[in-house]
Formats: structure tokens, sequence, C-alpha cells
């Protein structure tokens, strides 16, 4: 359908090109007679600025839409809830309870909640990381029987995510007694294709000259793995820890199923018990929202360029 | 692009290629181990689950051949939580492609304070699909939503509800599709659009007969990653709506997940293998997508 639509228009894409060429040169002279000419200059000024403030005012409605969810949260969170609704659901606080972040953070274990999320989220990262290096080493730069096969069978579990094969692996869990455990929490995503298809492709990339010279120089594999492949796709792997780490931290269907003591919850299975269980006290569950984000936050602050290197080569995952 | 040949082939004696197929093994081991544990095993047992009749408790089974998996497959709760997913799909897919558009096509140009803009529409990438739910309870919840009164967003109605909760996956997925589309956009060479300019093209038609064909890969690729959320749609479910009103708002994956025991172990598994068909088409979209040499950015 959307090739169909395409098509016509790569003529008109080349035609425009082929005309641009030309005309971008006359452009250029008049663009120069104009920084002479003081009254178009002052017109086209006039004009920019008009244009500029149209797209300020339509960037800023798009902003309050994708903020006003946010506002929202901050402003019932710390408003007092009953006050706020008698109050008519004002865009202001009402009666702030500053201290609704400290009663969040200690009150329905999430402060446990969350240091098991980072224990969890760090196991399942370092596993992938591991587990994804050595078998993109092994697709990328070593001969063995069977590898194409081997190949389609790592890639083929992307057709068999957590959702599908839920009922089966808590049944599994369940019969090793690994139910509220931190392997239960962390086993089933110890490998991910992704990663292993990812990192593999980065190892495609480093030159074939520095393999022989490194073949030359008496390299074992696991020298040029960590002296040189490593080193060489720190772009990719880097992409490729942010991805691991948000799929961690955020997963839901899993723990939920994989958990059902209160002290084995996860931040964001925490945060259902807030949001589920104290429905007179659903401040604390807002409150608890944002004390759950603030490590993606933090995260989008400090690797920006990772998160969108990784999620614009591997949104896959999802 | 499978086909990988090895970085250097010079003629290896025996010992050196067994040394190097040991070594290939022992670096795929810990990968391969676990995919068998936790992706093939368990799809054996989805097969084996589906065959048998289980009692509540799970200490009885009792073969019962396809039937159970043919009556699921064919039944009303299977058909029910299908359309509910695919609803799902309608409701997060176009408008989240038409908003990350706008947002991305509006945040790519020269304009001062632009990357503050551009800091803001990535925001929702900082949030959990649950995070997501619990800030939209603030929204649509029907006792202290701040849009409780607002008839086309009531999650009381049954018509309504399932639409009010994927609002929330469209809010949570605008980061993501700003972000890849934005990154999409600054992929185009600048002199396009100058010279379709000079060429008298107008804006609306630059954007239809430039960006748009441009951008279609990186949007096809979302399109198939909003696909895929819509039918692992979960905590926005549970903690919205929790399946209700009735079972209007149950996709198929929450009637799978559904901790509350409503359905047998043996119902479940052969909704799983359901859902097992329905992941593998979209993949096999997804495959023939990528073997279009879909190229995004980077």
């Amino acid at each position: 359908m959307a090739t169909e639509s395409t098509n016509p228009d790569q003529p008109v894409i080349k035609a425009s090109q082929a005309g641009g060429a030309k005309t971008g040169a006359d452009a250029r002279v008049s663009g120069a007679a104009a920084a002479d000419g003081t009254t178009i200059k002052r017109d086209s000024r006039v004009l920019r600025g008009v244009k500029a403030t149209g797209w300020h005012l339509l960037l800023l409605m798009l902003s309050v839409l994708v903020l006003f969810p946010i506002y929202m949260l901050l402003l019932k969170a710390i408003s007092a809830p009953l006050a706020y609704l008698a109050a008519g659901q004002p865009l202001t606080l009402v009666n702030p309870e500053w201290d609704v972040f400290a009663r969040a953070w200690n009150g329905a274990d999430l402060s446990s909640a969350m240091a098991l999320s980072a224990l969890v989220t760090l196991l399942i990262v370092a596993a992938q990381l591991l587990t994804s290096v050595l078998g993109a080493y092994a697709f990328a730069f070593l001969e063995f029987p069977f590898k194409k096969l081997m190949f389609v069978l790592v890639v083929a579990t992307l057709l068999l995510p957590i959702e599908v094969t839920l009922i089966a692996n808590i049944r599994t869990i369940r019969d090793l007694g690994w139910l509220n455990s931190v392997p239960g929490l962390t086993l089933p995503f110890v490998a991910t294709a992704f990663g292993i298809f990812l990192i593999r492709q980065g190892f495609l990339g480093i030159p074939k000259d520095l393999r022989d010279a490194a073949t030359l120089d008496g390299y074992s594999h696991m020298r040029f793995l960590f002296r040189v492949a490593v080193p060489l796709s720190k772009p990719v792997i880097g992409s490729f820890l942010v991805i691991s780490f948000l799929g961690a931290w955020n997963q839901y269907v899993w723990p939920r199923n994989a958990t059902d003591s209160r002290s084995w919850q996860t931040a964001q299975i925490a945060l259902r018990t807030l949001a589920t269980e104290r429905i007179d006290e659903l401040n604390l569950a807002y409150a608890g929202a944002v004390i759950v984000a603030i490590p993606l936050i933090l995260l989008l602050i400090f690797f920006q360029r990772q998160m969108v290197r990784g999620l614009t080569a591997g949104a896959v995952k999802g | 692009m499978s086909d990988t040949q090895p970085i250097s082939n010079p003629p290896k004696r025996l010992g050196q290629r067994v040394r190097e197929a040991l070594l290939g093994y022992a670096f795929l081991a810990p990968a391969l181990i676990a995919m068998a544990a936790f992706a093939y095993y368990p799809l054996t047992q989805l097969v084996s689950l589906s065959l048998h009749r289980e009692t509540r408790f799970g200490t009885n089974s009792v073969w019962v051949g396809p039937k159970q998996l043919i009556d699921t497959l064919t039944g009303e709760d299977f058909r029910e939580g299908v359309l509910h997913s695919g609803l799902f799909m309608v409701y997060t897919v176009p408008l989240g492609l038409v908003l990350g558009v706008l947002l991305a096509v509006s945040a790519h140009r020269k304009l001062r304070g632009i990357r503050v803009y551009q800091m803001i529409f990535s925001s929702t990438v900082a949030t959990s699909v649950a995070v997501a739910a619990v800030i939209f309870i603030t929204l649509v919840n029907p006792v202290v939503g701040y849009f409780k009164d607002v008839a086309w967003l009531s999650l009381n109605d049954p018509d309504t509800a399932l639409f009010s909760v994927s609002l929330s996956s469209v809010w949570q997925n605008l980061g993501l599709t700003f972000i890849v589309i934005l990154a999409s956009l600054q992929a185009i060479p600048e002199e396009l659009n100058e010279a379709a300019t000079l060429d008298g093209f107008s804006a609306p038609r630059r954007f239809f007969r430039i960006t748009v064909p441009l951008i279609s890969p990186a949007l096809m690729f979302l399109a198939v990653v909003l696909v895929v959320q819509a039918l692992q749609a979960y905590a926005q479910i549970e903690l919205l709506t929790n399946g209700g009103p009735g079972s209007s708002t149950e996709t198929l994956l929450f009637k799978i997940a559904d901790p509350r025991g409503i359905r047998s172990v043996g119902v479940k598994a052969s909704m799983s293998i359901g859902l097992f068909a329905l992941t593998a088409i979209v993949a096999a979209m997804q495959f023939g997508l990528l073997s279009k040499r879909v190229h995004y950015g980077d």
C-alpha cells in the first residue's frame, strides 16, 4: 500500500532535486542582493519573526499536550486528596503535603521494591551484555558446524516473547520453587536475540584488515574480543545497554505473575499495589509514580545520545 | 546479509578448526541454554498444556486431544480478546503516528529554544507502561479523574473504556515516536527541501511529496512497534479498568495473564498459542519490511 503511493513520488523528488541544483545558485545571488537592499531585509525579518512566533505558539500548545498529564500527576500527588476533590479539582495546589514523596518512599515497601528492581535490572543487563557479546562474537568471527541453523534458532526467539510463553514459564519457575526469588525474576531474561543481533551488526562493521593484523600479531580470540572488538563497538553496546535497562526496569507482566508476596514486589508492581489497594490514598500512588520514573529520567538526561540511538536503531524489542 | 564470512580466512589446520568450533559453541552456550529453557521448552509445554485438561489446582491433568485448543480458538472468549486487541491497535497506531509526526515536524527547525521543546517531546520515554497508567488515573479515573465527566473518555462505559485506556499508551509512546521520526527527518538532506521550495512547491506539497515518502520507512517501523505493544498491552488495563466494565477491556493478553483464575491453564495455554500465531504474523510483516532494506538513521 505504502510502496504504491511512494513510487510515483520518486520522479518528483528527483526532478526537484535536479531543478534545485540550478536555481540554488540564483537564490544565493538574490539573498546577497537582499542583504544590501534594506527594505527587503526588514520585510523578511518581520516575516521571519511572525513565523517564529507562530511556531513557538504551536510548539507551546504541543508541549502542554505532552506535559499536562505529568502536571496533573504532580499536582494531585502534592495536593491533599480530599481537599483537592472538594475544591473542585482546580489547576493549582490545594493544601500541599510536601512529605508525600517521603511517605510513598517509606510506605508500601516502595523503597525495598526500588532496591529489588535495581538489583534485578542490574543482573539482567549484566547477563544480557555477557550473553549478547559472546554470542555476537561467535556469529561474527567464528566458524562452527550448524552456524546458520543456530542463528535462525536464536533470531526465531523473537517470536516467543515472555507474553507468549508466560503460562508455561510460570509453571517452570513454580516447579523449581523460584516464585518470589531473584532467579525467578531474572533467569528468563538472561539472553536476548535482539542483543546478539544488534552487537553482531556492530562487530561485522569492524574492518577485515584489523582482524588480519591481530591474527598476525598472534592475538587470541579472547584478546581480540576484549582489546579490539568490544572497544570498537562501544556505541552499539552503549545503545544496547540503554534499551536493555529500559526493558528490565519497566517489566510488568512477568514480575506480576512470578511474585505473590509483597516483599518480592518490583517497583512497577509496588506501584500497582499503591494504585489499587489504597483507593483513599491515591496521592501516594501518584508520588510513587514519580519515584519509579526517576531512574529513567536520569537515564534520559545523562545518556540521551545512547538512548536516541538505541531507540532509533532498535525499538524492535519495544 | 545473514551469510557472514569469517573476517580472516587463512587455510586452517583441522586442530585449529576444531578448537574454533568449540570456542564458538562455548561462546554461544549461555544464550542457547537460556533460550532452550525459557523460549523453546515453554513452547512445547504450551502445546502439551493445551492438549490436557487440568483441574483448577493443577493436581490432575487429563488428555483431551486438540478439542480444547480448537474450542478455545473458535470460542467467544478468544474472539473477544482478539477483537479488543485489534481495537487497541486501531486506537493507538494511527493516532500515535500522526501525533508523532506532528511533534517531530514542529520541532525539526532552527528556532531559539528548540532543544527545550525536543526534550519535552522526548520526555514520555522516561515513563513505563505502569507509570503512564497511574498518570492516567489522575485524568480518567471515574471517581477522581480530572476528565471524569467527559463522556467519550468514560471508563464506566463499555463503549468508551478501551479507547480511554488506549490513550495512556498513545501518550506514553509519544516520546518514542517523536525521537524516531525526528531522527528520520534529520536524515533528510536540507538541499532537497530548499530545492523544492525554489521550484515553487508549497509547504503542504513539500510535506506530502518529499517528507512523507522519505520518513515512510521510519513510520512503517514504528507501526510494527506500536502493533507489537498493542498486542502486549497489560499493565494499563489492569491499573485503569482491570478488564471491565464487564469484559469490555479484556484484550487477548489480559485474558491470558489475568491472575483472577477465571480460565483454566489449558484454556490459557490454548490462547497463548493463538497469541503466538498473531505474533508470528506481525513478525512476518516486520521481516518483510526489514528485507526491503529499511534504514533508520544513524
